[in-house]
């Protein structure tokens, strides 16, 4: 098998024997972008993809979790072991993650309650890094309810400013909506493998 | 109008030169009226891109060389071909490896609008006229809105849009033949479109696309004609020009 | 030299397939509304990037450097991805990466696996490799789910079966997914809840997932994959192993340069600010996703394409399928005619770039099947001028076919009469005999090669009188 890396790398050698040169790669364009108000435009961006997106102050959070799981009749939700103890609020099976629950354990679950490490306001992505208050990536992908708290300072306006404040070895996950497919008649629709639900708190 | 005492070199295209030489007639005729002397270095004959972009790049190159030699020192060449002068100007760079200047050549638009400085060119041709802007004269060259402007200046002429203008007419040279069927699909939609405009005649800055069109146009009995826009610009109420096609 | 899987053995030349094709009309019906739907998708999310072009020429010279410096990015992402608990594999071609695969597989112990969607795989023709080894392929990717129940070949980059319709779709499903329900409507919704259904006992339970990737980042070891469903997800997460093979041009060189692709790629494939999930990992992370990852880097012809001044443009390629979904040729005939698990303009490049086989007479016919309209490169993220690899590629064709073809002697006649005036007024007045082959200028039957054009369209005669000779004859 080394001789297939030795033998490849020649291939690669020997093929650029002309030396093409590579021009400086222009990079003039827009990292970041005016934006009056990125709260607004993200929450604009998520609702297009068809998530459910309330906005709401910090103080009222642990009331907006409650409502947003009573609407959907939630019975447990599960969440990761570092989640203020604030935002489980009571009447709800809360299972924690740790130690970590098996995947038929997951799919039992109504939906998982996180929040998240960066908010994309152009393209209403939310990522996940794995980092506080977020778990582990399976956790919001088996069940099939993802309720995410973005808080606005969490907001940046571009792909480039997001990709600034990652930190790129943790494991990332970008969600711009619920699962979806373009599958049938290059119309998109919602609903195939990850959470089918996603709705968003933010918190101005 | 402006006068102007330019002094232009044409080059007819070796399929308008064979088969539609009224068009390089009216291009002739265009210019002259529009105070041009026109010159026409009989040694060029084909600007060698059928060769190319069908794989015989080898004999392209002397093609490309006398007609190189036969337009040099002109400032301004004029062809009635958007896919001619795209040839000229994207590939003979490459061609040409520098031994010869690349012709100075202009789609008959572009000289008009840009050499001349005229939008207005004094034609009418009383006739409901749709444009097909040809892939080469649109994509390669991007004459953009110079030959809506230079119609919509035509007096007489109503100019109705084209759905799906900016579709492939599915000419392509040697693709009409080597891909015949997938060229005759490609013509049928453009031929829908033609007529759904209820237009009598589809015009273009490029006969190939128009053989094409017209061709189908004509093999369907449809009664709608091909004519190319040097033919509508040279048409004036004193001497309208006769469309054989 | 072993065939390369890219082409379908036994594919007929592109005219003869496209004949067969345009002649469906389900087919024509379906192709024109998803290509012609997705196109004003896409041009209305490219409209809302000011600085859209900018972000195209950052791409194609992101992707520039990349070639022009594979053999040191790749050596980066090797280290870069070992630094962090993945095993890196260099495979010279389809066979080796399907050998490393079905390895590493067994060594696994597993006798299923299930698959993301990946080019690259279905390039190798890994499916049928592991299949004929005994280990059962579970396709995650709904549109692979479709053409694999379908016992089809896929016809399109992005969405492989674009062929199909609603109904054609409830079809299949009905038929073949065991737990179907009887009463399955077309609606894209309950034909996703069937996929949903049908693969989610699979991801539970799978030990060992196979992916392709998007990108890697060669300073961080990132790999990066783009999906919408989430079954991309479900592979790159829940099992314990995983496998990702991916194509050596598909290295960047730094994190940075993702910001860029994250833009082109969305707006370009699926015409949306951005995709349902896309996932980034390095290696393995304790706790949380696989603990076995393998990436194997692909050549299967990308470092003989590299070695083509023109073609190599090709390999700057990120399988956005932009292209396809312009093309008018595409459009008409769709996928399969190609022959290829490359369609459409690219397809038409990478194909016989790849295939290194100019004896072919299929793939030989790949360069041909394009009018030359340019429609692809004015929508290509990374700026690959499609029109110019194609003209370059037919030139090969040519070269390797001789001078003794009847179309070879052809040109070369016409060549000489166009070398001279002389000649070619001679030719002229000659040839405007040819006017008694019709009526009024005009030409309704010509015998071959002539006859096809005649096949559908009339032909004009050579004028009485070509305008040189009018020249002559009122101008001296």
């Amino acid at each position: 098998m080394a001789d297939a890396r030795i033998e490849i790398l020649g291939r690669i050698r020997r093929s650029l024997v002309d030396r093409p040169a590579a021009p400086a790669v222009p990079r003039d364009y827009d990292v970041t972008r005016p934006v009056d108000d990125l709260a607004a435009l993200f929450a604009e961006r998520v609702a297009d993809y068809r998530a459910k997106v309330s906005q709401v102050t910090a103080k009222k959070l642990p009331a907006a979790i409650e409502a947003a799981l009573r609407a959907r009749d939630a019975g447990s939700v599960v969440v990761p072991a570092d989640l203020p103890a604030s935002w489980c609020v009571n009447g709800f099976d809360w299972q924690i993650d740790d130690p970590p629950l098996g995947v038929e354990a997951l799919d039992e679950v109504h939906g998982v309650l996180t929040g998240c490490a960066v908010a994309i306001a152009e393209t209403g992505t939310i990522v996940l890094d794995a980092g506080p208050t977020q778990g582990r990536r399976a956790l919001t992908l088996v069940p099939d309810y993802h309720l995410c708290v973005v808080r606005a300072k969490q907001i940046v306006g571009t792909v480039p400013e997001a990709l600034a404040a990652l930190d790129p070895v943790r494991p990332l996950t970008f969600i711009s909506g619920p699962s979806a497919t373009s599958d049938i008649e290059l119309n998109r629709v919602e609903g195939v493998h990850g959470p089918r639900n996603l709705e968003v708190l933010l918190v101005t | 109008m402006a006068v102007q005492t330019t002094r232009v070199a044409l080059f007819p295209t070796c399929l308008t030169d064979t088969f539609f030489p009224d068009t390089a007639r009216a291009v002739v005729r265009l210019l002259e009226r529009l105070g041009c002397t026109v010159d026409f270095p009989l040694d060029a004959t084909c600007c060698g891109q059928m060769h190319y972009n069908t794989g015989y790049r080898e004999h392209a190159v002397p093609l490309a060389r006398t007609l190189a030699s036969a337009f040099a020192g002109y400032d301004a060449v004029v062809a009635p071909s958007g896919s001619c002068v795209g040839m000229v100007r994207d590939v003979y760079p490459k061609l040409l490896d520098g031994s010869t200047s690349v012709p100075r050549m202009y789609e008959l638009s572009e000289l008009l609008v840009d050499v001349l400085g005229v939008t207005y060119v004094g034609a009418y041709f009383p006739h409901r006229v749709t444009y097909h802007p040809t892939c080469h004269s649109l994509r390669l060259l991007g004459v953009g809105e110079r030959p809506m402007e230079l119609l919509s200046n035509v007096r007489g002429l109503e100019l109705i849009e084209l759905d799906e203008a900016e579709s492939c007419c599915g000419f392509g040279g040697t693709f009409a033949v080597k891909n015949a069927d997938t060229s005759t699909a490609m013509l049928t939609d453009k031929m829908w479109n033609v007529l759904g405009t209820g237009a009598e005649f589809v015009t273009a800055g490029d006969n190939s696309c128009l053989m094409h069109i017209g061709g189908g146009l004509s093999r369907m009995r449809s009664g709608v004609r091909a004519v190319h826009l040097a033919e509508i610009l040279a048409s004036t109420e004193e001497e309208p020009w006769p469309v054989t096609r | 030299m072993a065939r390369n899987p890219v082409t379908w053995l036994g594919s007929p030349t592109f005219p003869r397939a496209a004949a067969e094709a345009l002649r469906d009309p389900q087919l024509r019906r379906n192709l024109r509304h998803a290509t012609h739907t997705i196109r004003n998708k896409r041009a209305n999310a490219v409209a809302e990037l000011p600085d859209w072009e900018r972000l195209r020429l950052a791409g194609e010279a992101i992707k520039n450097d990349v070639l022009f410096h594979l053999d040191t990015y790749l050596e980066k992402l090797e280290a870069a991805v070992t630094a962090r608990g993945g095993v890196v594999h260099w495979a010279r071609d389809a066979a080796e990466a399907n050998a490393i695969v079905l390895r590493l597989t067994r060594e696994a112990g597993a006798r299923e696996v299930v698959k993301v969607k990946s080019m690259a795989t279905a390039e190798i023709g890994l499916n049928e490799a592991l299949e004929a080894a005994g280990v059962g392929v579970v396709e995650t990717d709904l549109a692979e789910l479709i053409v694999q129940l379908g016992h089809d070949r896929p016809s399109h980059i992005l969405v492989p079966a674009i062929h199909r319709n609603r109904a054609e779709i409830r079809e299949i499903f009905a038929r073949e997914v065991p737990g179907a329900p009887p009463d399955l409507t077309d609606a894209p919704a309950a034909l996703a809840e069937v996929a949903r259904e049908h693969l989610r006992r699979k991801f539970l339970s799978a030990t060992v997932a196979i992916s392709g990737a998007n990108f890697a980042v060669a300073d961080t070891g990132s790999v990066v994959v783009l999906e919408s469903e989430g079954n991309g997800r479900m592979c790159l997460t829940l099992p314990q192993t995983l496998i990702t093979v991916m194509g050596l041009e598909k290295v960047l060189p730094t994190w940075r340069d993702l910001e860029v692709f994250l833009q082109l790629l969305p707006r370009s494939s699926t015409a949306e600010r951005m995709n349902p999930y896309t996932s980034i990992w390095t290696g393995v992370t304790p706790g949380d996703g696989p603990q076995a990852f393998h990436l194997v880097l692909l050549d299967n012809g990308r470092t003989a394409t590299l070695a083509d001044p023109v073609g190599r443009a090709a390999l700057r390629c990120i399988r956005c399928s932009a292209c396809l979904n312009v093309c008018p040729v595409y459009e008409r005939t769709g996928g399969a005619a190609y022959g290829s698990v490359y369609p459409g303009p690219i397809g038409a490049i990478l194909t016989p770039l790849l295939a290194e086989a100019p004896e072919d007479k299929h793939v030989a016919s790949l360069p041909y099947a394009s009018s030359l309209c340019g429609a692809c490169f004015e929508v290509c993220p990374v700026r690959i001028d499609i029109p110019s690899v194609l003209v370059h590629l037919r030139a090969e064709v040519v070269a390797a076919k001789g001078n003794r073809t009847p179309e070879a002697v052809g040109m070369a006649a016409l060549a000489w009469i166009f070398g001279s005036s002389r000649r070619y007024e001679a030719a002229q007045k000659a040839g405007a005999l040819a006017r008694y082959l019709g009526h009024d200028g005009t030409i309704s039957r010509l015998p071959w090669p002539g006859s096809k054009w005649t096949v559908s369209r009339d032909a004009p005669a050579p004028a009485k009188e070509s305008f040189r000779a009018w020249w002559r004859r009122t101008r001296g």
